[in-house]
């Protein structure tokens, strides 16, 4: 007990650091995912059947595959096959990599639930806004858009959710997130080694996390509560 | 002048001919019903009247103007599509409100869009808004719905929104205001209060075309009456006419059938 009370504040600051890359690339994948995945839908949606079927391919390819293999593929191709290993070793150039392969899944995710959305206002929507001298542009960003958005909340909480937890695949290409943070110590760091208890206390921060985001994302989609 | 040409309209979905050789014209003031089954193309027409829909043959003049003729093509530009548009207003059976919006907000939206368009706008956005807000103010007051102005549609009865609607499509002040089977949607107590609207528009000689299934209402505020049948027109004339007397067989079988119900 006494041991575990020395170790705790060694952990802690482990993790937290740990944790601040997680949350990096949680929310650059956000910033990076939920306007890509509009342009891909719209891509999805064309009607000019080149890109629409050059669109739907990459889609499938990416959600066909394992987020892991995309992040070891986007990792390591460029220096490996092409030799030119463009990341480098540095830890900020395995973020930007894995940052690369979140935001791509995730883009490829977000543009499918988008179409969804989308699709589910009803067509007469589009008409009257038509009928009323409208442009397209006018009737996506004044009549559609927020009632997509009030349909597409929930799937995309899940998303979310997902992502939190899926930001731990980045420990395949050693990116130092929480996990790595955690299971440094069963190796041996900083005076700790044999210790797994670390890495049980990584779950606790996930589960924080979540937690806030689910209230959050709840407030959300009450604030939208005030149309049907 | 007709307010309204229309001439040879023809329009097949993957080759089924739904309207065949439609000829009609309508003066300023007047109010014209569309009667006829389901299917008969009604609908149809209206939606080629308000450019929802690309007729394969056939003129469309408003004002002596031609907004569209299918052997031009300079007449079906995108751009002044939109314009032409406004020509036309459409009011449709399910409504079509925008949820997000008020009752207010449906009439102004698009007005102070197309104001936003104006080259002096910036400089009198208050004013222009202003002006806006009191039109609509003033429309849906003329709907009856004064103290409805800051509801959501999912909070007014089908009726309501159904004026609100009639409230939407006027504020662009159209030349020809259309309604798709307005109260279809309707039980007959809301029907009652929206043709009451609608009637009250005619007295006001605002230029309507009315697909409808309610006969008395056809025959009591309709100066002109047209019967279609399979997409084409099968008997057109004054209310006494087509209802009292009419010619084809088709169309008092028609008629029977409601009178009949």
């Amino acid at each position: 007990m006494e041991l575990f009370l020395e170790q705790l504040p060694i952990v802690l600051k482990a993790l937290n650091v740990g944790f601040i890359q997680t949350l990096k690339l949680f929310f650059i994948t956000l910033i990076g995912a939920i306007p890509l995945g509009l342009v891909i839908s719209f891509g999805s949606m064309s009607k000019f059947k080149p890109l629409n079927w050059l669109v739907k391919m990459f889609v499938a390819v990416i959600r066909g595959t394992p987020l892991m293999i995309q992040l070891l593929i986007v990792y390591f191709f460029p220096g490996l096959v092409l030799g030119n290993p463009i990341w480098g070793s540095s830890e900020s150039g395995r973020f930007l990599a894995a940052s690369t392969a979140f935001i791509l899944n995730y883009t490829c995710y977000f543009s499918e639930i988008y179409r969804g959305g989308i699709q589910s206002v009803p067509l007469g929507q589009q008409e009257a806004g038509l009928v009323l001298g409208m442009t397209k542009r006018q009737i996506f960003f004044k009549v559609t858009l927020l009632q997509m958005i009030k349909r597409i909340i929930p799937p995309m909480s899940n998303e979310v959710i997902t992502l939190v937890k899926d930001t731990s695949l980045s420990r395949i290409i050693a990116l130092q997130e929480i996990i790595w943070a955690g299971q440094s110590f069963m190796k041996g760091s900083q005076g700790i080694s044999g210790a797994i208890w670390p890495l049980f206390f990584t779950a606790i921060y996930y589960l924080i996390f979540n937690g806030i985001l689910t209230i959050l994302l709840a407030q959300l989609e009450n604030r939208l509560n005030y149309f049907r | 002048m007709p307010i309204l040409e229309v001439t040879g309209i023809q329009k097949s979905f993957e080759g089924t001919q739904v309207l065949t050789d439609i000829h009609f014209s309508l003066e300023k003031g007047q109010v014209l019903s569309l009667i006829g089954s389901s299917g008969s193309g009604k609908t149809t027409l209206l939606r080629c009247l308000n450019f929802l829909e690309q007729p394969d043959n056939g003129i469309i003049r408003v004002n002596g103007e031609t907004l569209f003729d299918a052997k031009d093509p300079s007449t079906q530009k995108a751009e002044e599509i939109r314009r032409k548009r406004l020509h036309f207003g459409l009011v449709f059976q399910s409504f079509n409100l925008f949820p997000q919006y008020t009752a207010k907000e449906n009439v102004m939206l698009a007005k102070k869009l197309l104001m936003q368009e104006q080259p002096n706008f910036k400089a009198r956005k208050k004013e222009i808004f202003k002006e806006i807000e009191a039109e609509a103010v003033s429309l849906l007051t003329q709907m009856g719905l004064k103290d409805r102005m800051d509801n959501y549609p999912h909070q007014l009865s089908g009726g309501q929104c159904q004026r609100v609607a009639i409230a939407r499509a006027l504020a662009l002040k159209p030349d020809i205001l259309c309604f798709d089977e307005p109260t279809s949607a309707l039980d007959p107590e809301l029907t009652g209060e929206v043709l009451k609207v609608i009637k009250r528009l005619a007295e006001q000689n605002t230029t309507m075309i009315i697909v409808t299934h309610e006969m008395a209402f056809a025959r009591d505020v309709s100066d002109q009456v047209i019967f279609m049948d399979e997409g084409r027109i099968l008997e057109q004339g004054t209310p006494k006419q087509v209802f009292g007397n009419p010619k084809e067989e088709r169309t008092r079988q028609f008629l029977n059938r409601f009178t009949e119900g």
